[in-house]
């Protein structure tokens, strides 16, 4: 008997992952990757006739964990209406049983790629602050991301930032009862299954342990993320993944690996986010994305206790310009009282 | 910061120090203070004069030529009272002109008036 070749395998499985679309305003197009919880695809709106992506479970049923889980990933993007933040159009059941939701078909560059084309330190932190933007959204709407990595932001091709897989987000407060599964104490914690991630060649995939015990991605996730400590997770928990995305944005180096050092007042916002002990950090987003808004306008920030020297260095950048001018001016004036006395 | 109080910043720090030069000739030395008053002076109105045309035209080589002819024209007016001195004061006063027509052009927020929406 002939074995099949693995090429020849490979596509008989997608064959059979691929969603049944029947019944449904889509058509499929393309599989453009594998999230935590199942495959997502282009797919066309042909009501509509716009391109979407559809982000359908691995497994059928409507009643499983998975299937409650990606219900209530689609219900939390769709309580978060933010520029920064993909938008959730439609949930529903496949015919083959599977649960699916639709959302926009995001064109553009992972953070990562991105970041690769963008030379200027000052540009890079203007991307970041509209992460930050959109994750202090959601924040005031009560839900965490806890999985902030740069293979979970992308940047389209007008600059517009994109906060993506909310598939671990937790909702802090104003949970409706019948959205979180009853009797189900770790109902705000995403299992996220492991599968070999096509969207995160670059960074470690989520760590998982036991049922419910998620964690998120080493380097970015919390210390109180990463000992499962779930009661106590916060605003503080994203913020450290924040920081360990700025440092990743800044040096384009993995949290863990050895990275070039910072200018001083990056390098103490960076601390500050990233500091072991939630207390010592920023107490919300919007403090971070105003320290960084500072930094940019060449103020002094929050999070470093600046030396007389550091006061002169940060004076001096913020009026290079006018310096250099007025020094150029009196080196001529020099030059002219010297020639106009021969 | 806007325009003009760029071009009055600029136009007095540079005023300040073209006249303090005068320092270095003797002959109108014991005048220095009078000297670096009126020099300041005319940097502040001629950098205030570029700030007001760099909100009003958006150009850098129109600016640098707008300084150079305000520090010109004061400088020129200066050395006239003065009877003397012409190229002394009027050579660092277009250079001041200059300089802060160009610094106007290039920095600070631009004015805001638009017209209204109908």
């Amino acid at each position: 008997m002939k074995s099949l070749s693995d090429k020849a395998l490979e596509r008989l499985r997608a064959g059979t992952e691929e969603p049944d679309l029947a019944g449904t305003r889509y058509r499929l197009l393309e599989r453009v990757a594998r999230g935590g919880m199942g495959v997502v695809y282009a797919a066309e709106d042909e009501k509509l006739e716009r391109r979407i992506a559809l982000k359908v479970l691995d497994v059928p049923g409507t009643d499983s964990d998975l299937a409650n889980r990606l219900m209530r990933e689609a219900r939390v993007l769709a309580r978060l209406e933010h520029p920064g933040i993909v938008p959730v159009h439609d949930v529903g059941t496949l015919a083959d049983g599977r649960v699916f939701y639709t959302m926009k078909f995001v064109e553009g560059q992972r953070l990562d790629k991105f970041i690769e084309t963008v030379d200027s330190v000052q540009d890079r932190l203007r991307v970041f602050s509209r992460i930050c933007d959109a994750v202090a959204f959601a924040h005031a709407r009560g839900v965490l991301h806890r999985d902030l990595k740069p293979a979970n932001i992308m940047v389209g091709p007008f600059g517009e930032v994109l906060v993506m897989d909310w598939g671990l987000a937790k909702i802090l407060r104003g949970e409706s009862p019948e959205s979180a599964p009853a009797g189900d104490p770790d109902a705000t914690i995403y299992e996220k299954p492991k599968q070999p991630s096509e969207g995160n060649g670059d960074t470690k995939s989520s760590v998982i342990t036991g049922h419910g015990t998620v964690m998120g991605t080493p380097g970015y996730m919390s210390p109180e993320q990463a000992r499962g400590e779930v009661e106590l997770l916060d605003a503080r928990s994203d913020i450290f993944s924040l920081g360990a995305l700025l440092r990743f944005i800044l040096t384009q180096r993995m949290p863990s690996g050895l990275a070039p050092r910072l200018d001083r007042s990056l390098e103490a916002i960076c601390a500050k986010a990233c500091a072991e002990q939630r207390g010592s950090r920023y107490s919300a987003v919007q403090d971070f994305g105003l320290d960084i808004s500072r930094y940019l306008d060449g103020q002094a920030v929050g999070a470093l206790r600046e030396s007389i020297f550091d006061k002169a260095g940060r004076f001096y950048r913020r009026y290079r310009f006018f310096i250099l001018l007025i020094l150029a001016y009196l080196a001529m004036r020099v030059i002219l009282v010297l020639f106009l006395k021969r | 910061m806007n325009k003009i109080l760029i071009g009055l910043l600029l136009g007095t720090l540079l005023g300040a120090i073209d006249g303090g030069t005068a320092w270095f000739t003797p002959a109108v030395r014991e005048r220095i203070a009078f000297i670096i008053v009126g020099s300041s002076t005319k940097g502040l109105i001629a950098g205030v004069a570029a700030g007001i045309f760099a909100r009003k035209v958006n150009s850098v080589p129109l600016g640098i030529l707008f300084g150079l002819a305000v520090g010109f024209v004061l400088a020129f007016l200066v050395a006239y009272m003065q009877h003397g001195y012409y190229l002394e004061v009027i050579l660092p006063g277009s250079i001041v002109g200059m300089i802060v027509g160009f610094a106007t052009q290039r920095f600070g927020t631009p004015s805001t008036s638009a017209a209204p929406a109908r």
